[in-house]
């Protein structure tokens, strides 16, 4: 019964809104996949929180209840709910190696459609966007062909159509 | 245009503007410069606690009593961590407190300064909002906003931290925004389809039930009215969760008594066997809800609340209804009344046979004695010797006692019980008695008290002798934290660790070196005596009722269990020993 879910949280860009996000999660026992925060409209001060999370219907519905009474948020929005969606995440991954390795991770990243931000003659930065889940694949592949360092973003999504939220 | 003037005074100016006439505070370096601005004006009064702890309470009396928001004055550091269990007090009770906190000069936050605590770090998982106010600029309309945000939607507490720079510096004062808050707007009133539907189910039912909570309390005496208005109209009848307690008056007779742990036998059996709840302002809390997945199976289930989040949380609605109650039950009669609804009588009659049967066991019973006072029988003359008046405001500390009280004082109208559910704070009925006795100086305010309890704040003895305040504080001694030793008793094979208490004082003697008038009653003869001459005398009292050491509270649904397993008395503890799932749980 556990289903995964985006929710996108407008806020006002005012100190402390992470945290009482955060605190929300950690305090009332939610899962974060992952949470990323920016502004995204500077002249009416507003940021926006996309977090993906976990749990049953009623537990999902609490945490959209729960984030929606927080005095600083706007709005709230569960992308997955709420219909069709564009989701995707950005990854950079560090790759060192020599010889056949690195040539077998170029090719995989060639593949994946990554791109190469920076590279050394031992090392590459590779940069991929997409699903979450093909993100992990790629991740996965690399491991064995030298993978020194991930840095993920977390997912971000958007709705499809010409609504906004 | 405006006026230069300093941040204090913009903050008393501001609070003035919001209507209030009372702070309860303690000072401190941080917010001396407050201090030094109350002391030159008239418009609101300072009560100065002993402990901040005590100020919150006191604060959340006050509130709880007129409906008005509570205002605390603390310093920074141990004066805002010592307020943070009345914050959470507020909050899990959904009272509305602003509470003002002194925090170090801005340039020196951060850097362990004397008496620096991250107050709204430490406060924000127990207040409803919480600020720090970094800008001269923001002062005035922050207060104006945490007023707002404490009294809107569901009320609770909030917190202004307020670095003594920004006290001391000069700012202009602006008035409250006349534009309604940019995100926090809560609905208030309900979803007319929603209600049509209730309205229409409410006629269907064979076995309906009001169950009605504190968020009736909390939308004012006009709720309370348009409940026993429904009540009345559609016959069914209600039971109230220890936070609503007055919103029905307890003469009704459609009142059932309390629901939940320790209410009556008629309410619980009638949550169990409904087939429709109507949930206004309750929030299916564990002490009512027992074993939730055997809580009121055969029920359709209204709620109506303000929050949403308190809203399919621990029991599904099938009929949710986001809206304040007054609204609501303003809207549903109405559409009662339009729709010509009317209860099946018949099916009404055989409901009422049924609910008259389970009334007949007379859950209250207990066994009096002629030698020892029984609790029971000292609140059953408490009650005899205060009915007819009026003026009867009642707080309580936590244990039997305040189950008891619960259970035999009669609450005619809302805003008149106040007590600690949500978080269950021992010394939280001293300090609210005052603020109480603080908001209405000819009521009799009594705070029906536990022997342990009321040792937590009994430092406020000096604030009521300071303000002369006449609370009355009824002692039930048992000489134990009787609830613990009760569960020690039905859980933990009657190994009664560390719930005996040892050392009391001698409370006739406490209350005199306060200046109160303490007096005793030992046997039951003497109760009487002792409850008159309290009422009488134009002081304060506390009234030290040594009562049964070993009574315990009944009836009683013992955790984890579901709403028809209720023990009724001794004789029932015996055949129902407690499930090991029901061990673990609170
Ligand atoms: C020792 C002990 C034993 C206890 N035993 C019992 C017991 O036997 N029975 C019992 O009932 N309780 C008992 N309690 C208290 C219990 O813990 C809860 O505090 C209580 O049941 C909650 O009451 P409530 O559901 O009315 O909710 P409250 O805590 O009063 O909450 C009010 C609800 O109404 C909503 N609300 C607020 N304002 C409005 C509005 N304007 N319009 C609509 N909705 C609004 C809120 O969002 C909230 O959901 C006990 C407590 C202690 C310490
Ligand atoms: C601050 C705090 N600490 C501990 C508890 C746990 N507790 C609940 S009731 C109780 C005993 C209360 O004893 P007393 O005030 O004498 O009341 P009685 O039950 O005897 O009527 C205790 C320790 C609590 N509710 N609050
Ligand atoms: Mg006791």
């Amino acid at each position: 019964m556990t289903e995964r879910h985006v929710i996108a949280v407008l806020v006002d860009n005012e100190p402390g809104v992470l945290a009482r996000v955060i605190g929300l999660f950690s305090g009332r026992g939610y899962n974060i996949e992952s949470l990323t925060v920016s502004e995204v409209d500077a002249e009416a001060g507003l940021s926006r929180i996309n977090v993906v999370t976990l749990g049953t219907p009623m537990v999902i519905e609490q945490i959209k209840n729960q984030l929606d009474r927080l005095v600083p948020v706007h709005s709230v929005h569960d992308l997955t709910e709420e219909g069709p969606h564009v989701e995707t995440e950005l990854a950079l991954l560090k790759v060192a190696g020599q010889g056949d390795k690195r040539v077998e991770a170029l090719r995989i990243a060639d593949i994946f459609g990554a791109k190469v931000d920076d590279t050394t003659l031992e090392s590459f930065i590779f940069r991929l966007d997409g699903q979450s889940e093909k993100i992990g694949r790629f991740i996965e592949l690399m491991k064995p062909l030298g993978l020194v360092e991930v840095a993920r973003t977390g997912a971000v999504a958007i709705s499809r159509g010409s609504e906004g939220v | 245009m405006s006026q230069e003037m300093t941040g204090s005074e913009i903050v008393l100016r501001a609070l003035v503007e919001q209507g209030v006439d009372t702070i309860f505070g303690y000072p401190g370096g941080a917010v001396l410069p407050i201090y030094d601005a109350l002391h030159v004006q008239n418009s609101i009064r300072h009560i100065l606690v002993r402990q901040e702890g005590g100020a919150v309470h006191a604060a959340e009396g006050y509130a709880r009593s007129t409906g008005k928001v509570g205002v605390v004055l603390v310093t920074s550091g141990p004066g805002a961590t010592n307020a943070v269990t009345g914050l959470t007090d507020a909050l899990m009770d959904s009272v509305p407190v602003v509470c003002l906190t002194g925090q170090v000069p801005t340039h020196l936050i951060g850097n362990d300064a004397f008496q620096e605590a991250d107050t709204t770090g430490i406060t924000r998982p127990c207040t409803k909002h919480n600020y720090l106010v970094k800008d001269i600029a923001d002062l005035a309309r922050t207060v104006h906003e945490a007023f707002y945000v404490a009294r809107s939607g569901r009320p609770g507490p909030v917190v202004i931290d307020l670095p003594k720079d920004i006290l001391q510096g000069p700012g202009t004062y602006t008035p409250p925004s006349i534009n309604g808050h940019r995100s926090y707007k809560p609905r208030k009133k309900g979803d007319i389809g929603q209600i049509e539907k209730a309205a229409a189910a409410m006629a269907q039912a064979e076995r309906p039930l009001f169950y009605c909570g504190g968020g009736v309390v909390n939308a004012g005496p006009k709720a309370s009215h348009l409940l026993t208005e429904l009540v009345k109209l559609t016959g069914f009848p209600c039971t109230l969760t220890l936070m609503g307690l007055g919103a029905l008056p307890a003469s009704n007779k459609q009142f059932l008594g309390m629901v939940g742990m320790h209410g009556t036998y008629e309410s619980n059996l009638a949550m169990y066997h409904c087939d429709l709840m109507i949930n206004i302002g309750a929030r299916f809390d564990d002490r009512v809800t027992g074993k939730l997945d055997e809580f009121a199976p055969h029920s359709t289930k209204i709620h109506v609340d303000i929050d949403p989040s308190s809203i399919n949380k621990n029991v599904r609605a099938d009929i949710p209804i986001v809206g304040d109650a007054a609204h609501v039950l303003e809207d549903l009669t109405k559409v009662w009344k339009a729709r010509q609804h009317r209860a099946d009588r018949k099916k009404m009659d055989a409901w009422w046979a049924q609910i008259d049967e389970w009334r007949s066991r007379d859950c209250l019973k207990y066994k009096q004695s002629d030698t020892l006072i029984k609790p029971q029988y000292a609140l059953e003359r408490l009650r005899e010797l205060t009915g007819g008046r009026d003026d009867v405001f009642v707080t309580t500390e936590v244990g039997q006692h305040q189950m008891w009280a619960a259970q035999f004082l009669p609450f005619e109208k809302p805003n008149r019980w106040m007590t600690s559910g949500g978080l269950g704070t021992m010394g939280y009925g001293l300090p609210a008695a005052m603020g109480v006795q603080v908001a209405h100086p000819d009521a009799l305010v009594i705070d029906v008290a536990g022997e342990a309890s009321v040792l937590m704040n009994i430092q406020e003895m000096s604030t009521v002798a300071q303000y002369r305040l006449p609370v009355k504080i009824f002692i039930l001694n048992n000489e134990y934290m009787g609830m613990v030793r009760q569960w020690q008793e039905l859980l933990h094979g009657g190994r009664y660790s560390e719930s005996y208490m040892d050392s009391l004082p001698d409370f006739v003697k406490l209350a005199e070196s306060f200046g109160a008038v303490g007096l005793r009653a030992e046997k039951p003869s003497d109760v009487d005596g002792v409850i008159e001459e309290m009422i009488a005398v134009d002081k304060a009292v506390i009234a030290d009722i040594l009562v049964d050491k070993a009574e315990n509270c009944f009836p009683m649904i013992p955790s984890g269990a579901a709403h028809h397993k209720m023990l009724l008395g001794p004789e029932d503890q015996a055949d129902n020993p407690i499930s090991e799932e029901g061990m673990v749980l609170v």
